[in-house]
Order: C-alpha cells, then structure tokens, then sequence
C-alpha cells in the first residue's frame, strides 16, 4: 500500500506492531489509523477485527493472550471512556495489554464535544494503572511503538501509546 | 412468524443439568465463561480447570474474550458461555464475532430472563427480547433454541460439531445454577490457563 509522505508515519506504526510479533489488530475506525486499519484488512497473515465498540477489544485482547497471540487495539481518544471498566479485567488478571490511542480533544481541538474526553484521556489511564507513551513528532514513532511493545509484550503492562494531535494534526472545523 | 403469533418463550428448564448436556465431554473444548451464574456452570463442569478461564466482573466481555482465543488458536474449539444479562450489556459483539466468523466458536447463551445475581430482577428476555433473533440480525449463520426437553440433542451436536460461529439460546428456569466455589484471582488463573495451554503444545 503507498504511503504519502504526510502518512508515511502511520505506516511505520503498522510495520512497527508487526515487527514486533503482533498478529491480532482490532480497532473502530478513526482517521489517525486509516492506515494501519488498511494495512491489517489487506494482510493476510494477520486477523482484523472491526469492533462496535471499544472495549470488545479489550476483552479480545485478553482472549488472544491466553491463546498465546499478541493484538492491539486501534482506536480514537474518545472511545477509551467506553474501555474503563475492561480495563479492571486487564489490570487485575495482570494480561499484557496494548493500545494505540489518535487523539481527540488535544492540541488545537476545534472541536468542543471532543474537549471533554480529551482532557480525561490521562487522568482515566493513570487511574487504570497504565504506562503511557506520548508521540510527538514522526521521527518518534518507531522507537515509541517499540518500547511500548517491549512493556506490553515482555513486562506484561497496560501500555497506551497516545498519537497526540502534535502529530497527527488537528482536525479542521 | 409475526411476533403476535410466536410461542411464549419457555424457561423451564434446570441449568444445572442441561448446561453439562450441551457441553458433553468438557476436556474437548477451552471455556470462556462470562460472569456470576455461567461462571459457575463452567466451574462446576470443568473442576474449575485449567481449560477454563471464568469472569467475575468485566460484565459484557465474555463473546469478544472467546473471539480472541479462537482468532489466536483455531486448532482448538473455544466454548462461550455467556448469561442474558451479560450479553445484553454488549450484544453488538455478536456482530464483532458474525463477520469474523471463525470455525472454532461456540457462544451459548444461558437465558433465565433474569439478573440473578443481584436479586433476579427482570432482564429484557422476559419481557420480549428473543437474544437468538439478535444472533440471527447479526448474521451468525448456525444459531438455534432449546428450551423443551427434546431440543437438547440437537444443541449439543451443533456447539459440538458446527464449522462456523455458532450460537444455541439455553431458556432455564430463574434459578441459581450449581453451587461452586471457584478461584475468583483474575491473574492466578490467567498464569493457570497459558500454563495448561503450553504444557500441551
């Protein structure tokens, strides 16, 4: 898939999550990982999965772990106020968990129904006993997915690696 | 069928002997059981085992959780046991495993029409909402009922045997399931599980 030099970074968040054994990638549709999300549907060796709802992804991250595999969850900002209560599955059963986060009411919202969800977004991980990455800037990416894997994968954290709007641009209104 | 014209749903039978029929030998399958009452009723039939992995929170996580695993093992069949209160609070993953549709994964939702668990107060079952209908719109290709005594066969052979996603509808009784005390610790039986699961690889 061809990648244009503004989304050439999203590319290297797929490829990253790959290199790094990931096999399941489920996700609810969200501009900041429309390529990612296409990469995976056209990858054979790995699964899809298009959830209704955030935290389905959770659990079938859990499910994958017992079964062996490793899988990120793909989503928007606001779609991890539906995931708090999983998370209790995730913290307390000590699974490894990973996801990845495009912000929404962040840097530059123009948006002021995304405002409320955007500033809770740290307070919630913190309060669910998260590691959080923050990426910046696209020379950031790789090195950001990959110590976020190796904290998920090898030292069994809930990571949430947070695609800030610093990065992916804000939304114009 | 118009609704009008449709049997009154029967929840008559007893969970505690007709769940362990649908299941038959538990050895042949990996359980994800959803919380309280089919936490239990896998508890009970498997000796709380290591091919077990058993909820007591995370309402609604159940039919994802049992879709990971069968996404992550396909040589296995991974069996769901889910209540209708539980599947209720998030029935779009019904659709989430329709499209995914993998092989190995049987959903059986045990449906008293109650929330048992904190004091059987009415759930939507009870008053019109047919859960096997929602697995059909949801685009499960094998789906069926039992809730008569001679409809046990028949969802035994399809949880056993279907080679695509499957979803039988258990009408029971209000009543609580077998008394058994599980280990509740999320991550003892996690560590539990994945120890079983590479002992036998």
């Amino acid at each position: 898939m061809e990648a244009t030099t503004e989304d050439r970074w999203q590319k290297v968040v797929y490829d990253t999550l790959k290199k790094n054994g990931v096999t399941i990638f489920s996700y609810v549709p969200d501009a900041g990982h429309r390529m990612a999300i296409d990469l995976s549907l056209a990858d054979p060796d790995v699964h899809s999965v298009a959830l209704t709802t955030e935290e389905e992804g959770v659990a079938l991250a859990a499910g994958a772990h017992l079964g062996g595999a490793k899988s990120a969850l793909l989503m928007q900002s606001s779609g991890l106020g539906n995931c708090i209560n999983f998370f209790s599955m995730i913290t307390g059963g000590k699974f490894p968990f990973l996801t990845i986060l495009s912000m929404r009411g962040d840097y530059g919202e123009g948006n002021p129904w995304q405002m409320g969800m955007g500033k809770a977004v740290r307070p919630i991980l913190d309060a669910m006993g998260f590691v959080t990455v923050e990426i910046t800037q696209k020379d950031e990416v790789e090195r950001a997915i990959d110590a976020a894997c190796t904290m998920a994968f090898q030292s069994g954290e809930a990571v949430a690696v947070l695609l800030t709007q610093k990065l992916i641009g804000a939304k114009k209104f | 069928m118009a609704n009008a014209e449709k049997a009154a749903p029967k929840f008559e039978l007893d969970r505690s002997v007709v769940v362990p029929q649908l299941v038959g030998k538990q050895e042949d399958f990996l359980f994800i059981g959803g919380l309280a009452g089919t936490a239990k009723d896998l508890a009970a039939i498997t000796n709380d085992g290591a091919n077990y992995y058993g909820m007591a929170g995370a309402m609604g996580a159940a039919v994802a959780m049992g879709l990971g695993l069968a996404l992550a093992r396909p040589d296995k069949k991974v069996f769901v046991a889910t209540g209708d209160g539980e599947l209720l609070m998030n029935v779009g993953a019904l659709a989430t495993a329709s499209i995914m549709n993998p092989p190995n994964l049987r959903i059986l939702c045990v449906d008293n029409g109650h929330y048992g668990e904190t004091g059987y107060q009415l759930s939507h079952t009870s008053q019109g909402v047919d859960l096997e209908q929602m697995a059909i719109g949801a685009g499960i290709k094998s789906t069926m009922t039992v809730e008569t005594q001679d409809q046990i066969a028949a969802g035994a052979r399809m949880l056993r045997e279907s080679n695509g996603t499957c979803f039988v509808l258990l009408r029971v009784k209000p009543e609580d399931g077998p008394k058994f005390k599980r280990d509740m610790d999320p991550a003892s039986t996690r560590v539990r599980f994945l120890q079983a699961m590479k002992a036998k690889a």
